[in-house]
């Protein structure tokens, strides 16, 4: 079943996500959850009850220590556990990139497979809160960038449950991004405890023949609402979930049909995750393209407080529209 | 703003009028960021006034001071102007980061004010850096950092301290124990009874004051600024206070009880305390401080009509100071994206 056709109870992507930890906790009694308020909800709440259902050896506030909220739960991963570490704010991975980068990413390969990597680490992203430079960040291409890293930043409550399912049953170290802007948005979920979705899989959440607009997070709804409103246009629109390893053959395919490709994400553009997939389009299907790919995102600045100028830097449905135009 | 001298009645006056406004300031914010007038995270200062107030007035102009999430407080006590940190705090052009701060971020390197940092911790090495300029250029200042007992699990403080204690660097930490870390008691976060007994693993003076005591505080931070100016090296200081207000505005507060708030704010409050010192001793007479009250609530008044009443930045502003020097990837997003030309605010 495609996301196309999903169905299930109507659930919010906060709910989804909680739903989902909890059924992981009560699964497999290696798996724990730890990080900053995390036994009252952690940020944005999204473990909220969980600690009174599991208690502290399931469920643990740490000191506010990213280093070592990440590089305990490497060796915890390393030695038999199965860790989910929230480190709230995304822009905190800056304090922990040491264990990320040369411990959870490396071991397996330094180590020739001699241990696994069962570890999830949940980063909570993006801006609109007008919570200035610090708390608005969008670092999911820093953290894909790595090697022996996997990233998934689903935009929908189905993708939420499914890939937070293959994270945390996966052996391998998986950086789970949650915008804080979609926590609300409601969607129809499965409601099988083992309903999962490989890592790796991209999501056509609307079919369209003219232009394909690969969209992430809160930009999903924003592509959505703009092929909505299209009706000069046909769009697809495709939410990659994964975005370390990329489903290029889902998007190829997709080009392979319109010929046209917007990307849409609302990472700093250079270096991006546009740039991966418009890499991976022009390697792959250079000839079916007719028009040059357009990226939408933030112009490499780092994001202001005032709302005017947050609203000015931030991509939006209006600049989807704008890329659209520019292709057809 | 000008050095005190706590011996002096009418420095002592000063004292608890900054301790006043500083209060009065974060009322006007909690009112006016719960009406929606300010966007953004606040974290509000109110309970431990005493320690910004005290320790700033042992400091020079020159000095430099980094801050937190929780950062108003050392704003004003530092010398920042009231009004144009709550033009800041609205995200207006007339503040003090035009608008691109906010209150997680405010700075004025001109009264040494390094920048509030809701990092936990980050502003540590920022201090330790600026005591550092000083060593190597004979500067006179001090760099002193105001954190946080969450912060004090953070790898970064304890590397700094570290540094500052090995370089003999001139640096004053300024621990403000007020017993939470985010919504997380002290004893989840901390095997010690006092953060300032690590300073024996650094080799420096460690010292705890009550941070409800403005006198206290300043007593402590004026022995540790000597110290550092004659080249002996960094001093721990722990303050030990109380947050009044929940981690961030609109914060449950499940990790704690009211009747602790109450009982910190009728029998252990910082303004009364200091206030009934000075009426006993006859610095403060009958009507003193309901005066210096109406006085601040008139200069917050003030502020907040400023605030309200500057522009907002225009949006293009977003593009400024990303460098020293345009830079032409952000020119060459903005026309990719037909940014440019200028939109309406």
């Amino acid at each position: 079943m495609s996301a196309l056709d999903a169905t299930g109870e109507e659930l919010s992507v906060r709910e989804t996500l909680r739903t989902a930890l909890r059924e992981e906790l009560a699964r497999d009694d290696t798996v724990f959850l730890m990080g900053q308020d995390e036994e009252d909800g952690g940020s944005f709440e999204v473990t909220a009850d969980l600690y009174e259902e599991f208690g502290r050896d399931r469920v643990r506030d740490t000191p506010i220590s990213e280093t070592a909220q990440i590089g305990s739960g490497v060796g915890a991963a390393a030695t038999g556990l199965r860790p989910v570490v929230n480190v709230s704010y995304s822009d905190f991975i800056a304090i922990c990139f040491e264990p990320l980068m040369n411990q959870a990413a490396k071991m397996q390969y330094m180590f020739a497979g001699a241990t696994e990597m069962p570890l999830t680490i949940r980063a909570i992203e993006g801006a609109g809160f007008n919570a200035a430079a610090q708390h608005s960040s969008t670092v999911h291409t820093l953290v894909s960038h790595l090697p022996g890293i996997k990233a998934v930043a689903p935009a929908t409550p189905r993708g939420s449950k499914g890939l937070m399912k293959t994270a945390v049953r996966s052996d391998d170290p998986v950086v789970f991004f949650e915008h804080k802007n979609i926590y609300e948005r409601t969607g129809p979920v499965p409601e099988s405890e083992d309903f999962t979705i490989p890592i790796g899989e991209a999501a056509v959440l609307r079919e369209g023949a003219d232009v394909t607009v690969v969209a992430t997070q809160q930009l999903v709804g924003e592509a959505l609402s703009v092929a909505e409103d299209r009706t000069d246009v046909d769009v697809e629109v495709i939410d990659p979930q994964s975005l370390s390893p990329l489903d290029t053959d889902t998007i190829a395919e997709s080009v392979r049909k319109t010929g046209r490709l917007v990307v849409a994400d609302e990472s700093p553009l250079s270096y991006g995750l546009h740039a991966e997939v418009a890499t991976r389009i022009a390697e792959n299907e250079f000839y079916s393209l007719d028009v040059p790919i357009q990226r939408v995102g933030v112009p490499d600045t780092p994001i202001p407080f005032s709302p005017p100028l947050e609203d000015e830097v931030l991509p939006t449905a209006e600049e989807i529209g704008l890329a659209v135009d520019r292709v057809v | 703003m000008a050095t005190l001298n706590m011996t002096d009645p009418s420095d002592q006056r000063s004292a608890l009028r900054r301790m006043l406004l500083i209060r009065e300031f974060e009322r006007a914010v909690r009112d006016n960021f719960a009406d929606g007038e300010i966007p953004g995270f606040v974290h509000l200062y109110i309970g431990q006034e005493a320690v910004a107030v005290g320790a700033c007035s042992a400091l020079e102009d020159d000095d430099y001071v980094t801050s937190t999430h929780r950062g108003h407080g050392h704003c004003l006590a530092k010398g920042m102007d009231e009004r144009t940190l709550m033009a800041e705090l609205y995200g207006r052009r007339d503040g003090y980061c035009s608008g691109k701060g906010g209150s997680m971020h405010a700075a004025d390197l001109d009264e040494g004010m390094l920048g509030a940092q809701p990092i936990v911790g980050a502003g540590v090495p920022l201090a330790t850096g600026a005591g550092l300029t000083a060593q190597l250029r004979d500067r006179e200042w001090v760099g002193l950092s105001f954190f946080g007992d969450g912060a004090f699990a953070e790898g970064q403080v304890h590397e700094s301290i570290n540094l500052a204690a090995t370089w003999d660097l001139p640096a004053i930490y300024v621990v403000e124990n007020n017993l939470y870390s985010e919504g997380m008691t002290y004893e989840k976060q901390h095997n010690v009874e006092n953060l300032a007994d690590s300073a024996a693993a650094y080799g420096i003076p460690g010292v705890i004051v009550d941070g409800m005591d403005v006198e206290d505080v300043y007593d402590a931070v004026a022995e540790a600024r000597e110290r550092a100016a004659r080249g002996d090296g960094p001093t721990l200081i722990e303050a030990k206070t109380y947050r009044y207000r929940g981690h961030y505005e609109g914060d449950p507060q499940p990790y704690r009880t009211q009747e602790e708030i109450d009982e910190w704010r009728e029998n252990r409050d910082a303004i009364d305390t200091f206030a009934a010192r000075l009426r006993e001793a006859g610095v403060l007479d009958e009507g003193d401080r309901e005066e210096m009250q109406s006085a601040v609530e008139a200069d917050i008044e003030a502020a907040v009509e400023y605030a309200r009443d500057a522009p907002f930045p225009d949006p293009e502003e977003a593009y400024d100071d990303v460098f020293a020097e345009p830079n032409p990837d952000v020119e060459y997003f903005r026309e990719r994206l037909g940014r440019t030309g200028g939109a309406d605010p």
